[in-house]
């Protein structure tokens, strides 16, 4: 799911004959879709903002169910220098509604960090099988502006 | 809106498609297609949802893009993709040829007291595939129907959507395995061989 944060790697995805970008209508999708290509032998990485993992709740139970591994890169909303307050709730419950279900949740700061964290948390799910979120702080993202 | 009544048996529906899956992989959606699914034959290349209501389409996606030379079918109930019908849009984008989304709409929740769905309303999943851009989509009412759709289910350049009409006739339940590492690992070793079940060592 597109996100201003994730706009540059959705290009470079877009790029990359190696790789494939899959837009969705919903986040959820992207779960079902992941534990599709898990099971077809084929490794996926769900991009997302923090408002969307609320959507996901139920299905990422089916991926915790079967230990599917599963990579999500979320970019926060509604937490380092936010506008709009409707983003604060659901920024708010990201990180306990994901570790809720199952998820290894794990926070990035700092930009200079980021890279190596979402290697480290590939490494995670994929040589464990376990569901891994990498939330991207909204101060390494930026904060949106109006105007 | 035009509204026939539903005269299909789900056990002999499932079982026709079955008999000829050869190859094929296989994702049963929640509920009665589960049941349907396994009544037709166990086989390792089964994928019985047991939650993730709304997923079973988006399962067939993954599968058909990760698996582009083998036939994925998704069984599953009209409760079940009308909880997501998005991905209807999101596999339309991305056209996958081997892929046939097959519902069995008995136009009810038949897992929670029988409540009437959107398509007892007449609600047209084909019509929404067919506007989303599935290559094929119609909705079947008859033996006859059926058996024409069965061979391009297996062979036709998909995207397919099959929307069938089925009787709230109750069959008898025929439980598959549930646990969801057994499933998947099963599903897994069958297709990429024992070396994959598991956690690979890359």
């Amino acid at each position: 799911m597109p996100d201003s944060g994730h706009a540059r790697l959705i290009t470079l995805v877009r790029a990359d004959r190696r790789l494939r970008a899959i837009p969705l209508t919903t986040e959820e999708e992207g779960v079902a879709l992941a534990v599709g290509a898990w099971l077809g032998g084929e490794r996926s990485v769900l991009l997302m903002q923090s408002s969307g993992a609320g959507n996901c709740i139920n299905m990422l139970g089916m991926a915790n169910e079967c230990r599917v591994p599963l990579l999500a890169l979320v970019t926060m909303r509604g937490q380092w220098g936010e506008f709009n307050p409707w983003q604060v709730p659901m920024s708010r419950a990201t990180a306990p509604s994901l570790a809720a279900i199952g998820m290894v949740v794990q926070a990035v700061d700092r930009a200079g960090e980021v890279g190596e964290s979402v290697a480290a948390a590939a490494r995670l799910a994929f040589s464990t099988s376990r569901m891994i979120a990498v939330l991207i702080s909204q101060r390494v993202v930026g904060a949106k502006e109006f105007k | 809106m035009k509204h026939n009544l539903p005269s299909l048996d789900r056990r002999r529906v499932a079982a026709d498609i079955l008999r000829q899956r050869g190859n094929a992989l296989v994702v049963a959606g929640l509920g009665a297609p589960v049941w349907d699914t396994a009544a037709a034959g166990d086989h390792a290349l089964n994928f019985y949802t047991w939650g993730g209501m709304g997923g079973a389409a988006m399962i067939g996606l993954g599968l058909a893009l990760a698996q582009p030379a083998r036939r994925v079918l998704v069984i599953t109930g009209d409760g079940e993709l009308l909880m997501g019908l998005g991905s209807l849009a999101t596999i339309a984008v991305q056209r996958p040829r081997n892929l046939a989304v097959i519902v069995m709409d008995n136009e009810r929740y038949g897992e929670t007291g029988m409540q009437d769905t959107h398509t007892r309303f007449g609600v047209d999943l084909a019509g929404i595939a067919k506007a989303a851009g599935f290559r094929a989509a119609g909705t079947v009412y008859s033996a006859a129907e059926l058996k024409s759709w069965i061979p391009r289910f297996h062979r036709h350049a998909g995207p397919l959507f099959c929307d069938i009409k089925v009787t709230t006739q109750a069959a008898p339940m025929v439980l598959p395995m549930r646990e969801g590492p057994v499933l998947k690992n099963r599903f897994r070793e069958a297709l990429l061989g024992p070396s994959e079940a598991s956690v690979p060592n890359s």
